[in-house]
């Protein structure tokens, strides 16, 4: 098997998710009402966090393709770009402002950054360390 | 669930052959436009019947897309011989791509927006606590399915797309695709439940 020892990237990216997920959930609970963010703040921040682990991790690991990483992930960052984009504007539409906005548009940030890589992630592990790679389409 | 075994840990030089393919089908991409600019135009516009059948026939798909796929072709794939279920792999796969996010992503905006525009995602609902609830299935689905099976999906396609696909590396992910596509059917089951419970009240 051609997989290298790498760091735990899907594990940490898994609890990222659940992280702004629970944060949507809470938030979602209460619409209409006025919520505390503090709960959804402190969710959002442990997620983003993890996302800079999984950055620096992947940054620092000595035998990784990054070539392969980085041709996956551009494709897939446009894609969850789209796709965040698209809630984004759901959100404005319904006139979500203020504390609530900047909450729900900052997990759709990690949403959309931390998906892509963790689908370039699982791509370069399987690669050689270098070199070429089964480009895409 | 079905056991998955593409031949141990054989050498990659005993790879059988794949069909060349396209891991993302480019045909695909001017209907998945067309979809999400009637979602954006459903939206825009706030129609009742519009986000209805949007939501309606995106969750109808969603759910039994991963129904099937989980207790149906699933365990099948799970039992094919190797050639064939390269054969399969690299016909469906690139299909999934292209459908299940399109497919998830109409039915949350168009859902999300129905429940506005009817009040049944307000928190005074008398149903909310059941809505509370699809909220979590449909998250814990999300993060499965973002988390594990779609880049399993993608990786898978790209080992195929190698001159001699590592069979062990294959084994793995569609072992992750097989398993994750069950626990995303069975948790398709309880938003059967809860959907149907808010829409007959």
């Amino acid at each position: 098997m051609s997989e290298a020892r790498l760091p735990p990237v899907t594990q940490v990216a898994m609890a990222s998710l659940a992280l702004i997920v629970a944060g949507g959930i809470y938030l979602a609970a209460h619409m209409p009402r006025a919520v505390p963010l503090a709960p959804a703040v402190g969710l959002l921040a442990a997620s983003v966090l993890l996302l800079l682990c999984n950055v620096v991790a992947l940054a620092r690991a000595p035998t990784f393709n990054r070539r392969a990483f980085f041709g996956v992930a551009r494709w897939a960052l446009l894609a969850y770009v789209i796709s965040a984009g698209l809630l984004e504007y759901v959100f404005l539409h319904d006139g979500v402002r203020g504390g609530v906005l900047v909450v729900l548009t900052l997990s759709l940030v990690v949403y959309a950054v931390h998906i892509p890589l963790l689908i370039g992630f699982t791509v370069a592990r399987y690669q050689p360390a270098s070199g070429a790679y089964a480009d895409a389409p | 669930m079905a056991d998955v075994a593409i031949g141990g840990s054989a050498p990659a030089a005993a790879a059988p052959p794949r069909p060349d393919f396209q891991i993302v089908p480019l045909r695909a991409l001017p209907v998945v436009a067309v979809v999400l600019v009637a979602l954006v135009a459903a939206i825009a516009a706030d129609r009742l019947w519009a986000l209805e059948f949007l939501h309606v026939a995106g969750g109808g798909l969603w759910t039994s897309l991963d129904l099937f796929l989980g207790f149906v072709l699933g365990p099948i794939l799970g039992r094919m011989a190797v050639p064939a279920r390269i054969e399969l792999t690299t016909r469906l796969m690139p299909k999934m791509l292209v459908i299940m996010p399109t497919v998830v992503t109409v039915t949350l905006a168009s859902g999300w927006q129905l429940g506005r525009l009817l009040g049944t995602v307000d928190s005074g609902y008398a149903l909310h606590g059941w809505l509370v609830a699809s909220y979590v299935v449909v998250g814990v689905m999300a993060v499965i399915a973002l988390g594990l099976l779609e880049p399993a999906n993608v990786a898978v396609l790209f080992e195929l797309r190698k001159p001699r696909p590592d069979p062990a590396v294959i084994q793995r992910l569609m072992k992750r695709f097989i398993y994750t596509a069950g626990i995303t059917g069975g948790m398709q089951v309880a938003t059967l439940v809860i959907m149907t419970k808010v829409a007959t009240g």
